[in-house]
């Protein structure tokens, strides 16, 4: 599936744009920002840079302004693959009805201590 | 795909558009939404975006003449904030289909518009105070409420903007305190640039709600959350107390809290300037298009080299690793 959104943490543009002309404009990246150690990289947002370069220079100015990550990761947009969005509910469905994944499926333990 | 599976398929998304609405969840880029949504949203968060980008023309007019170093590092550090703001919202608007190149070529070409509030002239160093605390007071009391749209890039987008905004609002507010705390002639220019700014930022909701006709819509579709009058009167009442704050007053004989609606009123805007200011004939809009052109076209060579360089690098890369 190809890529190429932002800020839609899906990695996907709009269904409905049909086929992209060849832009003339810089291509799409996404960016993860690590807010301090011991913290995974985070999805921020997107941007548009010439180069892998300029994208991480592009987001330190866009998206750590304030002190907000200790690293950055930038990713072309068109590189991140993405769940079938229309194949939502068969996908994600397994883990429904398995409610024993869950600590609090189990319930004849209440009142012991440290459980 | 047949004909019938193609109509099943968008009804079934079209039920689970309606469905996401009325659960008040939200909208993500891939799934199915009505043309309408997406022709609205597209219109509404550009015109947010260009906003943002020509409304870092009249402040940056005063960097160079910010009365100290502290105040000059403030306001870098402010239409710098507008710049990213504006990215933040060309990307939001970009996952619904219209690249962000497209979306500049029409404000470039006058296609799309701005906030009208950018083409008022600012005169004295207190309209930076003026526009810091009423123009981005106005637009963060817009903003909140947006920050739950529908629409998931757009409430991102905005809970990034709001965050940034509140800065804004209080260096605005310290300037014209500064002022109103000086000398009289500090004082009377502060009071002089809230008496130009006032009426254009309780405009900045736009027209009231009784000719506002995407308002209807656009709440039904959980986009806007109160209404342009329901906005404009929660502002009016903030503005009212801060201005006691400042030993200042608002240039609005008419304001009152009514009982009755427990809302608060103010006196009559001029609707036909906006609509003019709106139509492009404000005191500014000819100088801002001019310097947004002039702008994108002096940066060409810029975008030019770098995608030069960019080529260059990448074929030099291929080159090391098929040797």
């Amino acid at each position: 599936m190809t890529g190429g959104s932002t800020t839609g943490d899906d990695g996907a543009t709009a269904p409905s744009t049909g086929v992209s002309e060849k832009r003339q404009g810089w291509p799409l990246w996404e960016v993860f920002v690590r807010s301090s150690r011991g913290l995974s990289h985070v999805h921020a947002g997107s941007l548009h840079a010439p180069d892998a370069d300029m994208a991480v220079r592009n987001a330190r100015d866009l998206y750590t302004r304030r002190n907000e990550g200790v690293s950055l990761w930038v990713v072309p947009s068109s590189s991140i693959i993405t769940s079938d969005p229309d194949a939502k509910g068969q996908f994600f469905e397994s883990p429904q009805g398995k409610d024993y994944r869950h600590a609090t499926y189990y319930t004849k333990s209440e009142g012991v201590k440290h459980l | 795909m047949t004909t019938t599976a193609a109509v099943e398929q968008i009804e079934a998304g079209e039920q689970l558009f309606n469905d996401l609405i009325a659960r008040d969840s939200r909208i993500e880029p891939r799934d199915w939404m009505p043309e309408a949504y997406r022709k609205s949203l597209t219109r509404q968060i550009s015109q947010h975006a260009h906003s943002e980008i020509i409304g870092m023309q009249p402040e940056a007019n005063w960097i160079t003449r910010a009365p100290s170093l502290k105040r000059k590092a403030i306001l870098m550090a402010k239409v710098q904030d507008e710049a990213g703001h504006g990215l933040y919202l060309y990307s939001a608007a970009e996952t619904l289909g219209t690249p962000r190149d497209k979306m500049s070529e029409d404000l470039i070409a006058g296609k799309a518009r701005y906030s009208s509030i950018f083409n008022y002239p600012v005169l004295t160093w207190a309209d930076i105070g003026a526009i810091g605390w009423l123009v981005d007071g106005a637009a963060i009391c817009n903003q909140v409420p947006l920050c739950r749209a529908s629409y998931g890039p757009y409430g991102r987008a905005m809970v990034r903007v709001c965050k940034e905004e509140s800065f804004h609002q209080r260096q605005g507010f310290e300037i014209l305190l500064e002022l109103a705390n000086g000398t009289p002639a500090q004082r009377e220019m502060a009071q002089d640039a809230v008496n130009r700014w006032y009426a254009p930022s309780l405009m900045m909701f736009g027209p009231p709600d009784d000719d506002s006709p995407n308002s209807k819509q656009s709440m039904a579709w959980n986009i806007k959350r109160f209404s342009n009058d329901e906005l404009r009167s929660r502002f009016v009442g903030m503005m009212v107390e801060q201005v006691e704050a400042l030993g200042l007053t608002l240039p609005d004989a008419d304001i009152r809290f009514d009982e009755e609606t427990q809302k608060w009123e103010h006196g009559p805007l001029d609707w036909n300037e906006f609509a003019e200011v709106l139509a492009g004939r404000g005191p500014c809009n000819a100088q801002r298009m001019e310097r947004r052109r002039e702008a994108h076209e002096d940066g060409a060579w810029v975008r030019e080299a770098a995608v030069a360089y960019a080529e260059k690098q990448a074929l030099k890369a291929a080159q090391q690793k098929a040797a």
